[in-house]
């Protein structure tokens, strides 16, 4: 089963400290400084907080078995990895026609308006645990096998 | 003989390969298409005349995707008759092809209308990556410096910004009173005109053209168009961009049953035993309608192939439908328009807007029963596959209606039973 990140909604304050890891982590800089103030294409957050007072939780691609957004892509820059079952976006295919913004259920697929391209959660590739769950303060994040 | 045979090598020939092969990994598969170049993305054409993207970028799998699928690849090839009472493709050089499961997936032509002049030599439409080659390379040859595209849908905004990217002065010609009518109210219509006006590019509604003339010192070629009032437009290029329409030619006159397009269930079968058909050929289901039709859209194409492909295997899979979805980048200006744009006055229809035109954002929802019908968005899609679910299952939205279009609308907004029915949460 594909290992996805979970949010759970009652151990989430709305802090959006997941928000800034996953900047940073995207970032050329890997600096939190410069990836917020001056680093050109400007970083962006896969994940998003969404927040209903006084809900909250963060959201970021589900990877899904059957996903909208791959069958949906136009250019074929969205892809299904056969083997790990995590979808991947390949920027340079990509055309950012934002076809898999439309069909995108969760809402997960971020526009970079400058880069006209997508942006989208890849599990943080290399790393034991994605930036947003490794430095969730409350635990609100966990990296599991989870059904999408 | 190979055990399944597919005409036509765009999405609904992708579509079904690729779920053939998840089913049937070994079966013998034969793809034929009259095009030299194959599984290339058709919405990204612009992108190549305007030079974004080069063909190794306009390939929307990869070079060996064929081989990688085990699948023997006609192309340049056209077929020239089915024989459905031999189950065999004919192919013009006279070979026969025996098939057990047989896909159509023929797509569509570009449609265009009578038109004095139109054999001058600069006319072109904009389908097929070859139209793109040949205008990208026209343009060079003879340095255009103007163009008159006709038509005001997608392909013709697409190319028109194309153009623009290249140096042209378009000018656009559209019969209908406002670009894009297919997907957007007036109010939409405008907003996104200003903004292609804006980009220099010239916008003519209301006419169509009626002549195209030459040049005064060589009338074979291209120098101008004139509208139904009599305007004269100086210009380059000419681009037929008004429509595309389904390439049945295979099946007319035979048993296969056609509308429009070629008739086909929800699994795509169409009346004719072990004979499917996908794509732009085929009446496919809309869910907002609830009504088969064309539909000639790549997202579409690609599942119905992939429907098509799973029955051909012997996997049973039926088509959640469709409708009539687009997103656009053209212009800066995104735009995602689904289902119902704009419905005539209807008592039991309920819309609801936002509009912020320092910002040049308008949102529309068309709902009937508290389940939404249609979609508009305009420079703010961001939430756009939140409402689009909502709509595939008619979910009814009655409880946080006032939030749809909130710009911070989210999965956060939804009652908690709805959160928890996709494990949103935990």
């Amino acid at each position: 089963m594909v290992k996805r990140i979970i949010a759970k909604q009652e151990n989430c304050m709305g802090c959006g400290l997941c928000e800034v890891f996953c900047t940073v982590q995207h970032s050329k800089s890997k600096d939190i400084i410069k990836a917020y103030n001056s680093e050109r294409p400007k970083p962006i957050s896969r994940v998003r907080v969404e927040r209903n007072k006084p809900v909250s939780f963060a959201i970021q691609c589900r990877h899904c078995e059957d996903a909208p957004c791959v069958n949906a892509c136009l250019s074929g820059a969205m892809r299904k990895d056969p083997k790990t079952g995590q979808v991947t976006h390949d920027p340079q295919k990509c055309m950012g026609c934002w076809t898999c913004v439309m069909v995108c259920p969760y809402g997960a697929i971020i526009m970079d308006k400058e880069g006209h391209v997508v942006a989208k959660c890849d599990l943080c590739q290399g790393f034991d645990s994605p930036a947003c769950v490794a430095n969730c303060p409350n635990e609100a994040l966990v990296f599991k096998e989870a059904k999408a | 003989m190979a055990k399944y045979v597919i005409v036509g090598a765009s999405a609904a020939g992708i579509g079904a390969v690729e779920a053939i092969r998840e089913v049937d990994p070994v079966g013998t598969l034969t793809i034929i298409t009259d095009e030299a170049c194959s599984h290339y993305s058709r919405p990204m054409i612009s992108d190549f005349v305007s030079g974004k993207a080069d063909l190794k970028k306009v390939d929307c799998r990869h070079e060996d995707f064929w081989k990688e699928n085990n699948v023997e690849a006609l192309l340049g090839k056209k077929v020239t008759a089915i024989k459905f009472d031999e189950k065999a493709v004919q192919l013009e050089s006279g070979e026969k092809i025996p098939y057990e499961k047989l896909l159509i997936a023929t797509g569509g032509k570009p449609f265009v209308p009578k038109m004095e002049g139109s054999d001058k030599e600069g006319v072109f439409t904009f389908t097929t990556l070859k139209d793109a080659q040949v205008i990208a390379a026209k343009i060079a040859s003879i340095n255009a410096k103007s163009a008159v595209v006709i038509g005001a849908g997608l392909i013709g905004i697409s190319v028109t910004e194309a153009l623009v990217k290249r140096g042209l002065k378009v000018t656009v010609v559209e019969l209908q009173d406002k670009i894009l009518s297919l997907l957007l109210d007036p109010k939409g219509s405008d907003i996104v005109e200003a903004v292609v006006r804006k980009a220099g590019v010239n916008i003519i509604t209301g006419q169509s053209v009626q002549k195209i003339i030459g040049k005064p010192d060589n009338e074979n070629t291209v120098g101008g168009v004139i509208l139904t009032k009599g305007d004269q437009v100086p210009c380059d290029l000419v681009v037929v961009a008004i429509g595309v329409i389904p390439r049945t030619e295979l099946v007319t006159g035979t048993a296969v049953k056609t509308n429009r397009g070629i008739v086909v269930d929800n699994m795509m079968q169409t009346n004719v035993p072990d004979v499917y058909a996908s794509g732009d050929v085929a009446e496919a289901y809309d869910f907002v309608l609830n009504q088969n039709r064309l539909l000639p859209l790549w997202p579409l194409a690609v599942l119905e192939g992939q429907v098509a492909g799973c029955n051909m295997a012997g996997k049973k899979s039926t088509y959640s439908g469709g409708t009539n979805m687009s997103s656009l980048k053209y212009f800066g200006i995104p735009v995602v328009s689904v289902g119902l744009a704009n419905p005539k006055d209807d008592p039991t229809l309920e819309v609801l807007t936002k509009i912020d035109p320092e910002h040049n954002v308008y949102k529309k929802l068309v709902l009937k029963n508290n389940v939404i019908l249609g979609m508009t968005l305009v420079n703010s899609i961001e939430r756009a596959g939140i409402l689009f679910y909502l709509m595939k299952n008619s979910t009814n939205v009655k409880k946080f209606k006032q939030q749809l279009l909130a710009d911070d609308f989210s999965w956060a907004s939804f009652p908690v039973t709805l959160q928890r029915k996709m494990s949103v949460v935990q």
